[in-house]
Parts: C-alpha cells; sequence; structure tokens
C-alpha cells in the first residue's frame, strides 16, 4: 500500500483546472520532490494530499484512507508557508498545544525534546512574537515533526530559511527516511531538495509532465529535469 | 472523552492568547461602558423609561461589544496560517468549533459582568433583586450571540473584508435570539419573574441555542474545508 497516493485528481477554480488528472505515488521511505514553475500547482496537490481542501475530481489516500479521517492526521506532519505557531505563547506552550492536540503520552516531555532537537530549549519560555526569524522557523519545523508522523507534507520548506534551520530540517528530513518515513516537498530550491529526493515529479501548467526517481543526473544538475520535461 | 479534552485545549489556548494580548477584550471592555455612559447622559430617562428601554439597550451594547471579540475568533488564527496547523491537528470540527466558543462565552461574559453594574449605576435600575434569572438570561442570550459569531467568524476567516461581512451576516441571523433576550431582560428588570406570559420568548431563546449549536458542531468542519 503506498504511503501517499492520489488517483486522477483534478482540482478547478471556476472553469480553470488548476490540476489535471494527477497520478502519483509515493512509498514508505521516498522522499518526492514536487517541483515546477509558479502556479503549476504545487501547492494545490499538497494542499488536497493535507486534506486542507478537496479534489474537484479523483481521490488521494494516505495509507489507504482519506487524508480527513482523524487517524491519518495523527499520521501527517505539515509545513506551509506560515510558521503555523502562535506568537503571543512560547516555545513550550506552542509545542505542548500540539502535543496535546495529537494525543501525545507526555506532550510537556515530548515539546522538550523537540525544542532540543531543534536549539531552542534555552529560549522555551520566550514568546514566540520576539523569536529571530530563525528560531521561528526551527519551532515550525519542531511543531511538524513533534507527533512522528509517517508521511511529511512540506510546501517550500527551504524558502527564507536561515543557513542553520536549512542544516536542522535536513538532518531531521534524512532522520525520518532512515525510519522509512515519507517525505512529499514541493521546491524550489532544485539544489536541497535533489540531495534528499529519492523520486521527483515535475508539474507543468497542472499536468504532471514528469515522474519518476532521482537519477544522477538531476542530482549534478539540479536544472536537468526542467531542460528535458518542461514546455516553455 | 477525547472531544471534551480537545474542547478544553482549544478554549484554554484562545483565552491564554487573549488574555496576553487584551485586543479584543479591552474594545469590547471600553465600547460597551462608554455607550452606557453616553446613554445614560444623553437621554436622562425616568424609571418607567429607563424599565421599558433596558432590555434593548443592554442587549444593543453586548452584540456590538460582543462582535469585537468574536470576529477574533477564528481571525486570530490566520497570522502564521495557525488554522492549517489546526486543520490538519486530529480534532474533530466540533471540538474545535467548542472550544472557541466556550473561550468567547468566557470573554464577552466578562464584558457583560462588568458592564452591568455600570448600567446599574448610571440608569438607577435595581437588577440585583432577580439576579439569578438575570444572569440565566444574560447566559442563553450570549450563548446564542456567541455561538452565531463564531460559526461566522469561521466562514469569513478567509474573505477579506471580514471585520465587514461577519457583523452583515451576525446580526440578521441573531434577531430572534436578541428579541428573546431583550423581552425576557427588560421584564426582569421591571421585577416580574422569569416564565408566566415570557414563557414563549424563554423557550425561544433556548430553542435558538440548541439548534445552531448543533448545525455549528456539525458545520465547521464543511465550512473550514469545503
Amino acid at each position: 500500500m503506498s504511503a501517499v497516493a492520489a488517483e486522477g485528481v483534478w482540482k478547478f477554480y471556476g472553469d480553470y483546472p488548476a490540476l489535471r488528472d494527477v497520478i502519483l505515488h509515493a512509498e514508505p521511505g521516498d522522499c518526492l520532490a514536487l517541483i515546477g514553475r509558479n502556479g503549476a500547482g504545487k501547492t494545490t496537490l499538497l494542499r488536497i494530499i493535507g486534506g486542507f481542501s478537496k479534489a474537484g475530481r479523483g481521490q488521494v489516500r494516505i495509507f489507504g484512507n482519506d487524508p480527513r479521517e482523524t487517524e491519518t492526521r495523527r499520521r501527517v506532519g505539515w509545513i506551509g508557508h506560515g510558521i503555523s505557531v502562535y506568537d503571543e505563547l512560547s516555545a513550550l506552550e506552542n509545542l505542548s498545544l500540539f502535543g496535546r492536540l495529537y494525543n501525545l503520552p507526555d506532550p510537556h516531555k515530548s515539546a522538550m525534546e523537540w525544542l532540543e532537537r531543534t536549539g531552542l530549549d534555552r529560549v522555551k519560555d520566550g514568546l514566540v512574537r520576539e523569536f529571530s526569524r530563525g528560531m521561528r522557523q526551527r519551532l515550525a519545523v519542531a511543531r511538524a515533526f513533534l507527533h512522528r508522523p509517517s508521511v511529511l507534507l512540506l510546501d517550500e520548506p527551504f524558502t527564507a530559511l536561515d543557513d542553520r534551520a536549512v542544516a536542522v530540517l535536513q538532518r531531521l528530513l534524512r532522520e525520518a527516511l532512515a525510519e522509512g518515513r515519507t517525505v512529499v516537498m514541493s521546491t524550489h530550491q532544485l539544489r536541497e531538495a535533489l540531495e534528499l529526493a529519492t523520486h521527483v515529479a515535475l508539474l507543468n501548467r497542472g499536468k504532471i509532465a514528469f515522474s519518476g526517481e532521482r537519477t544522477p543526473h538531476m542530482a549534478a544538475d539540479p536544472g536537468w529535469v526542467y531542460a528535458h520535461y518542461d514546455e516553455a | 472523552m477525547d472531544f471534551l479534552r480537545q474542547t478544553l485545549v482549544i478554549a484554554r489556548k484562545d483565552l491564554r492568547a487573549e488574555l496576553r494580548t487584551k485586543e479584543a477584550i479591552n474594545a469590547a471592555l471600553a465600547f460597551s461602558i462608554v455607550i452606557l455612559v453616553l446613554f445614560s447622559f444623553a437621554f436622562d430617562p425616568g424609571e418607567q423609561e429607563t424599565i421599558e428601554m433596558s432590555g434593548g439597550l443592554l442587549w444593543i451594547v453586548y452584540a456590538f461589544a460582543g462582535t469585537l471579540v468574536l470576529n477574533r475568533s477564528f481571525a486570530r488564527e490566520v497570522p502564521n496560517d495557525c488554522l492549517d496547523a489546526l486543520v490538519a491537528a486530529p480534532i474533530s470540527g466540533g471540538a474545535l468549533f467548542l472550544g472557541k466558543a466556550l473561550a468567547n462565552f468566557v470573554l464577552v461574559g466578562a464584558v457583560e459582568l462588568v458592564s452591568l453594574p455600570v448600567f446599574g449605576i448610571f440608569y438607577n435600575v435595581h437588577w440585583a433583586g432577580r439576579i439569578w434569572s438575570l444572569l440565566f438570561v444574560l447566559a442563553l442570550g450570549t450563548w446564542g450571540l456567541t455561538v452565531i459569531g463564531t460559526i461566522f467568524s469561521a466562514l469569513t476567516v478567509n474573505i477579506r473584508l471580514r471585520e465587514l461581512m461577519a457583523p452583515l451576516l451576525v446580526y440578521p441571523m441573531l434577531i430572534p435570539a436578541l428579541m428573546s433576550a431583550m423581552k425576557l431582560t427588560m421584564d426582569l428588570i421591571a421585577g416580574k419573574p422569569l416564565g408566566g406570559e415570557d414563557e414563549v420568548w424563554l423557550r425561544l431563546l433556548v430553542a435558538f441555542d440548541v439548534i445552531f449549536t448543533a448545525l455549528s458542531l456539525v458545520l465547521l468542519e464543511t465550512v473550514l474545508v469545503g
């Protein structure tokens, strides 16, 4: 059973098809890099996989289940364009809050563990609104990994990250992949993404223009997929 | 059990965030007190006039002040895309709605409890004789206001002009609840007991609360995800 499966997914905004018959599969342990130009449909597809919006046609399954099922949501971690943590709460309060929402056995302990892993333990009681951009981003990473999700959905995860946050995220993603978890990420940062990716899918105007394993060509030349498969 | 626990987690989070910033509650408190004080100077009503206008005046103030709190309910989730994290979390739409509604109920209730004595002092109204009945009606009316305000806050969260749209949608929906609450409050301040000829208004208010609470619990998931 695929960890993530999109079967003939269409999405319409009015009459405009933002996604056209998208078929994708990611198995446990895969890291799928979704690439494509702005407006190609990467975020739309990730949001449908994450259960934030519904497909117009076709279906998405996570381990064979609907993304909106409660048990499915427990297995998915999400990093979107925003950091998705509360400015008015401290770092520890934020992670404890999400630990409780995910029904972790000891939310406080899990929160402390992830604050340490992301280098934020010394500022655990500081309000997020007082954090630097890099610290906020590391907290967002901690929130997404807190409940040890089997599937990680990352929308432009490397965009605007500082060097330390990039290093933290890459280390955590490598560990997750080594543990057999699945990562699906949309990205424009080809070099960082292709270092981690096992598979690549190129979206062009809502259609899959290429989908397959990441080859040495791609890792050596991040523009290789665009050069060979992207329409002008 | 999970439902109740998640409801309380959301309510505590909203209350904690609001009490740290005091964005909405300060505005609502200031609004309600200023309106009550200004009206008392502008109209200088007699005893009978005060009783006749009491229900209307109080509930108009509560409805407008309440909107300042309720508008923020889901708008609070917009910065940093926090709503995404809540939608992604394994909690039911019902628990999310109820948690937010409970937090709003506490905040709007606090504004009402502060402004009620102000009303008593500036209008020379002796409402303490029917305090428990009055608090009961306040709770029912406030819950109706909170439920409608919370669900419409969710409905308008992604609209650019949500501060304008939410009140436009909320007030027409609230007419039955406000009419009931106004009539019941007026009669209690006039010294009449709860029930009797007012029972139909009490039933209407209870039915309003039950129906819209049930609908909102079921509909929030659809409102947020489609």
